[in-house]
C-alpha cells in the first residue's frame, strides 16, 4: 500500500512544488514531516500509526504554491475546513488520502517504555507495536497506546482526496457519543473547576497548542499577543492561561475537526482537546453540524436561521 | 433598596443600545423596583457581544452574566441578534465544562418598551444567581504562589 502511495506521489510530483508526508525522525519512534521535492525523497516516506502530526497545519502558509499533501482521515477534515474558509485554494493543493489505522499517543508509549530517547527499533504488525529501547523489547497493543481521539473516530478514511490509495477502512464507531465528556461532567462543578485550575497551573504558555492547530490562522494577529484588544496579560497566573485556552476553544467553535494536534503538541499533556470537544458537541447538538466534512458548507456560526430548529426562543 | 437580602453579588449585564438598554431605562423611569446587583455595560448591538466577553467577566470575578438584546426579527441592525443567538447558545452549552454553572449565564430579549419585562428578567436572574451563591474566582497567580500567599492574608 505504501509502495502504491509512493508510486502515485512520484507520478504527480512533476506537476507540484513539493509533497508533504511523513519520514523517519531521529529514531524509528518519531516520525517527522517530510517534504518531498525529488523522486528520491519519496522513498523516505513512511506510513503507519506513528504518522501522528497533522500536516494540514502547513497549508495556509503555503498559499501561492502548488503542493501535495498526504492525509489521514482527521487531517483531511482539516483540509476540507481550510478549503471551506478559503484559507487554501482548491487548485493549489493535491490530496493523497489513505485509510488510517489509528495513531499512537507517544506519552502512553513513554509510560510503558520509560525513556523514549533510547529507542533503537520499532516494529508494527497486526495491531501490535514492538518498541526496542536500550536493548529491551517492549510489546504493546496498538489499542492500548492509541491516541484517545482515535477511539471515537468516525472518519478513518480521507473525506476529501484527489488520489485515494488502498482500501477504505470501517470506522471505529458509527456515532460519537462524547462518553469522555459525559464522564467529565459526572463530576461536580467544584471538581471541574479544581480540575482545570490544576491543569492550567501546569500550562507554560508556550502556545504550542495554538501553533500546531491547523485552523488557528491569525498567526501574528493572535489576540493572545495583541495589546489592543488586551485579552490576556503577560502574567503567568492561572487566570490568563485559562482565558487563553477559552479563547482558543471559542475560536474553534464549529470549525474544530478533532484532529487533536493541540493536545499532542502540549509539552505538559494538558487535555485541551476536552474543551474543544465540548464546543463540538454543542455545535453538533444545536446545528447538527460536523466541521470539515463538506468543503462547500457555511460554518454554522457565520450564518443564522430566523427560526432556529434547536434554540428555544424566549425561554428566558 | 435591594430586593434580595444579604450580600450583593457581582452580575454583569451586556445590554444592546437600542432595545434592552432602553428597556432598563423605561423600568427605571417607571420606578419599578429592581435588585441592584447588576452592573450594566451598554453595547451597540447584541451582535457585538463576543462570547469571550462573558468568559472574561467570569474569569475576572463576576458571579453571573446577563446578555440582553432586541427580540429576534426586531433588531435595529436587522440581523445582529440572530448571529448573537447562535454564538450565545453554543457558549451557554459549553460553560458547564469550564466548571461554571450554566444558570450563571443567561441571554434574553427585552425591547425598549418592556420595562415590566425588564424588571421580571432582572429579578428572576438575580435570584437564580443568588441561589448559587458567589462564584469561586479563578486565581490570578499560580497555585503554589497562592498557597504561599494564603497564610499571609489570614
Amino acid at each position: 500500500m505504501l509502495d502504491q502511495l509512493k508510486e502515485t506521489i512520484k507520478k504527480a510530483l512533476p506537476e507540484l512544488d513539493f509533497v508533504m508526508g511523513w519520514g523517519m525522525g531521529f529514531d524509528a519512534l518519531h516520525a517527522t514531516p517530510l517534504f518531498m521535492y525529488e523522486p528520491e525523497d519519496v522513498d523516505k516516506l513512511v506510513w503507519g500509526p506513528l504518522n501522528i502530526q497533522n500536516l494540514a497545519t502547513y497549508l495556509p502558509s503555503l498559499k501561492g504554491k502548488k503542493v501535495g499533501i498526504v492525509v489521514k482521515g482527521c487531517d483531511s477534515r482539516s483540509v476540507a475546513e481550510l478549503l471551506q474558509e478559503k484559507l487554501v485554494n482548491r487548485d493549489e493543493v493535491v490530496i493523497f488520502g489513505m485509510a488510517c489505522q489509528g495513531t499512537v499517543n507517544l506519552t502512553k508509549v513513554r509510560e510503558i517504555v520509560g525513556n523514549t530517547g533510547l529507542v533503537e527499533d520499532v516494529k508494527y504488525e497486526n495491531g501490535k507495536l514492538t518498541v526496542t529501547a536500550d536493548g529491551q523489547p517492549h510489546e504493546m497493543l496498538l489499542k492500548d497506546v492509541r491516541a484517545d481521539k482515535c477511539g471515537y473516530c468516525r472518519f478513518p478514511n480521507a473525506v476529501i482526496s484527489d488520489h485515494f490509495v488502498g482500501e477504505e477502512r470501517a470506522p471505529q464507531v458509527e456515532e460519537d457519543t462524547f462518553e469522555d465528556l459525559k464522564e467529565f461532567e459526572s463530576q461536580s462543578f467544584e471538581e471541574r473547576r479544581d480540575f482545570w485550575m490544576k491543569e492550567m497551573d501546569r500550562c507554560l504558555r508556550c502556545y504550542a497548542c495554538r501553533n500546531a492547530c491547523p485552523l488557528c490562522v491569525c498567526r501574528d494577529h493572535c489576540v493572545a499577543q495583541s495589546r489592543d484588544p488586551h485579552w490576556v496579560s503577560q502574567q503567568d497566573g492561572i487566570r490568563d492561561k485559562f482565558m487563553f485556552q477559552i479563547i482558543h476553544a471559542t475560536h474553534m467553535a464549529g470549525r474544530c475537526t478533532n484532529c487533536g494536534e493541540c493536545e499532542r503538541a502540549c509539552p505538559v499533556d494538558i487535555p485541551v482537546l476536552l474543551l474543544k470537544r465540548s464546543f463540538n458537541r454543542a455545535v453538533k447538538n444545536t446545528f447538527a453540524y460536523d466541521a470539515g466534512l463538506d468543503a462547500g458548507a457555511t460554518p454554522p456560526l457565520l450564518a443564522f436561521k430566523v427560526n432556529e430548529d434547536n434554540i428555544k426562543e424566549k425561554e428566558w | 433598596m435591594p430586593v434580595l437580602e444579604g450580600r450583593e453579588l457581582r452580575i454583569v449585564g451586556f445590554l444592546c443600545n437600542w432595545c434592552s438598554y432602553g428597556g432598563a431605562d423605561t423600568a427605571g423611569v417607571a420606578r419599578f423596583e429592581q435588585p441592584t446587583d447588576l452592573r450594566v455595560i451598554r453595547v451597540p448591538c447584541s451582535g457585538r457581544i463576543d462570547p469571550l466577553f462573558v468568559a472574561k467577566a467570569f474569569m475576572n470575578g463576576a458571579d453571573g452574566v446577563l446578555v440582553s438584546g432586541c427580540h429576534p426579527r426586531d433588531c435595529h441592525y436587522a440581523e445582529g441578534n440572530f448571529y448573537a443567538r447562535r454564538r450565545l447558545e453554543v457558549f451557554k452549552n459549553v460553560i458547564s465544562v469550564l466548571g461554571i454553572e450554566p444558570e450563571r449565564f443567561e441571554y434574553t430579549w427585552v425591547s425598549a418598551s418592556e420595562g415590566q419585562r425588564w424588571q421580571e428578567v432582572v429579578t428572576k436572574f438575580t435570584k437564580q444567581v443568588h441561589a448559587l451563591g458567589p462564584m469561586v474566582s479563578v486565581p490570578e497567580v499560580s497555585l503554589d504562589r497562592l498557597a504561599a500567599l494564603e497564610p499571609a492574608q489570614s
